[in-house]
């Protein structure tokens, strides 16, 4: 049984060639340190080898976007074909709908998606009593857990337009005569609004964790200066939050484009298949059900590249403007 | 009461109204429609269908139920999904854990690469179709264990169980346990792991939704109906409208409207019934949702 130092001070002065110098010796070569920190190395190896086969094989996998598929070769592809691939998707008839779409239905979510929590947060904090504002937030929180599937099978019973409940109620409010599922100018909104139902809740947790540490003093001090409460959500805690909007922010635009292919690939039907035909869900048709591996790989990679892209640009003003930064 | 508004601006006043009616409308809007289709699923289908029930089930009728219990297909669903949520959760948390805490001991040297190594998989991805290559070269495909091997890491969970771990374990018991003689994995198994059950908790909860609600490893990457989860089988009734055995299915199924409020009523008995094992146990798992939000909010 190998045991342990105790404490760096301790390990320096038993082996002498550690670091003379205070704090943690750094372990001088690697087999020293594997020989020390062997049971950590055992504890992260089955994390380390999940990730490294399931996630970095398939990123070795992308060069198939360049090399033609051949089914013999595999993952890696076959004859080296350069930008063929993405030359024919940009060429494509299809290129500027589904760039349109994927960035229309993505953008929209991005923004009504990331306001409405910070709305919601800045509301629930407003509310007076801890049961109270618990019961809101416990409300709130539950449609998260619903699943995908689910949400999209309620939208269909509820939109139906014979039967639906909120098509009656929208009728009742003199909006008559729109199949929300069918027409195509309904499918964002509903795609939106469904999304800002099921998620606003459980997105607003980490502002109202935020808000909940704002120094009581300075709501003291508002009062005393005469602030109402409305100035003080103003002045005093949409303030507060903006360290963690930028953050949240950042990590939202990574994914802007990732518009999400589950909940979409369900609310797709034939007459709404112009406005909903986004880059991922035309990867699957493409390379899934067609089996254009190379052609929807190239796809594939555009997608991320943009995300990437965006993550990094984003990321590098937020550092400029706001001093704050994932990385 | 009076007394108390007098004391108040007009404006304050305002703000209390403006308050008390938009948490109420929040309120109704969130949970009214989960509880409609609770109270539709029992009541009378032409009385649902034509606008009869709205705050109360009205003329009691089990059609929806009988249906979907004579229906084996839920049932094989439902086997399934929990085969794969047990042996996944599980899996996970026997990956997680441990690499968390190693990851979290400051004296690991290479842990900041390791990190770097991990998070970049948030960020970028090989996507789909070298994905669906690989899992095809490992004999994944249609094969039960793709529901639980390629899921195995969450890198986001194994952030918040490392960032518990870094500020929940007091260095003085690890420096204690190594006095009486204790190496890693004894100090993991018998201290940091007993020390541990909120984030375990937490992050085993995390997992098990997410298994439970898997609707894309079945769509993708698995053809054979009977190794499908629930979802899937979720999504041919609800959403492809498939016929039931007893042929009140699809709307084009018997044709006309009548057929259409019984298969409206079966789609309220099956969102029920698979979403009823969450909204049963969300009262007492909620919080623990939230902690696992908290934690992960102290260190991106």
């Amino acid at each position: 049984m190998t045991l342990i130092e105790p404490t760096p001070v301790k390990a320096a002065g038993r082996r002498s060639r550690a670091a003379t110098g205070a704090g943690v010796p750094p372990p001088r070569g690697l087999r020293r340190h594997f020989r020390r920190y062997w049971q950590l190395w055992v504890m992260a190896a089955p994390a380390i080898a999940f990730v490294a086969v399931f996630s970095y094989i398939p990123m070795y996998g992308i060069q198939l976007a360049f090399r033609e598929f051949d089914f013999t070769a595999g993952l890696t592809g076959g004859e080296w074909v350069g930008l063929k691939y993405f030359r024919q998707f940009f060429e494509s008839p299809q290129f500027w709908t589904l760039m349109r779409n994927t960035v229309v239905i993505s953008v929209t979510t991005l923004v009504v998606g990331f306001i409405a929590p910070i709305a919601l947060a800045l509301l629930v904090n407003q509310v007076i009593g801890r049961s109270r504002k618990k019961f809101l937030q416990t409300a709130t929180y539950l449609p998260h857990f619903i699943s995908i599937v689910v949400i999209v099978g309620m939208l269909q019973v509820f939109l139906s337009p014979t039967s639906g409940l909120i098509t009656r109620f929208l009728e009742g409010l003199g909006l008559t005569g729109v199949n929300f599922l069918g027409d195509p100018s309904a499918f964002v909104p509903v795609y939106v609004i469904s999304e800002v139902w099921q998620h606003c809740g459980w997105n607003s947790i980490i502002y109202l964790a935020a808000l909940a540490s704002v120094d009581t003093q300075l709501y003291e001090a508002a009062k005393i200066d005469g602030a109402g409460r409305l100035s003080i959500v103003r002045h005093i805690d949409l303030p507060a939050l903006i360290p963690t909007m930028i953050v949240l922010l950042i990590l939202n635009m990574g994914g802007v484009l990732n518009a999400g292919f589950e909940k979409i690939f369900l609310m797709q039907n034939p007459l709404n298949l112009s406005v909903s035909e986004v880059i991922s869900t035309y990867v699957y048709k493409i390379g899934i059900l067609s089996n254009q591996f190379s052609y929807a790989t190239a796809i594939g990679l555009f997608n991320t590249a943009i995300n990437f892209v965006f993550l990094v640009v984003t990321n590098q003003i937020a550092k400029r403007v706001a001093n704050t930064s994932l990385w | 009461m009076l007394k108390r508004l007098r004391h108040r601006s007009p404006g304050d006043i305002a703000f209390a109204v403006f308050l008390a009616l938009s948490c109420g409308l929040i309120l109704f809007v969130t949970l009214y429609p989960v509880y409609f289709v609770m109270i539709a699923s029992v009541s009378d289908p032409t009385l649902v269908a034509t606008g009869r029930v709205s705050f109360w089930p009205r003329g009691w009728s089990w059609f929806g139920y009988e249906q979907i219990f004579a229906d084996s297909r839920i049932w094989t669903g439902y086997r399934n999904t929990l085969l794969y949520t047990v042996a996944g959760t599980a899996l996970n948390l026997l990956v997680t854990l441990p690499a968390a805490y190693a990851l979290s001991r400051r004296e690991f040297a290479p842990r900041k690469v390791l990190m770097l190594f991990f998070a970049f998989t948030m960020f970028f991805s090989g996507g789909l179709i070298p994905t669906y290559l690989l899992y095809r070269d490992l004999n994944l495909l249609d094969n039960w264990a793709v529901f639980v091997l390629p899921s195995a890491v969450n890198v986001f969970n194994l952030i918040i169980a490392r960032a518990f771990f870094e500020n929940s374990l007091p260095e003085e018991i690890f420096e204690a346990a190594t006095i009486d003689g204790a190496n890693y994995f004894q100090f993991f198994a018998k201290i940091a792991i007993p020390l541990s059950m909120a984030i375990i908790s937490v992050i085993g909860l995390y997992y098990l939704v997410q298994h439970w609600n898997d609707f894309f490893t079945g769509l993708v990457f698995v053809r054979t109906y009977d190794r499908q989860p629930l979802q899937i089988v979720l999504r041919d009734i609800l959403i492809s409208n498939q016929a039931f055995a007893g042929g009140a299915g699809g709307a084009g199924g018997t044709g006309g409207s009548y057929a259409q409020q019984y298969a409206d009523q079966i789609k309220y008995g099956v969102i029920v019934v698979s979403t009823l094992p969450i909204i049963v146990l969300y009262p007492f798992l909620q919080r623990y949702f939230e902690k696992g939000v908290m934690i992960g909010s102290v260190k991106g």
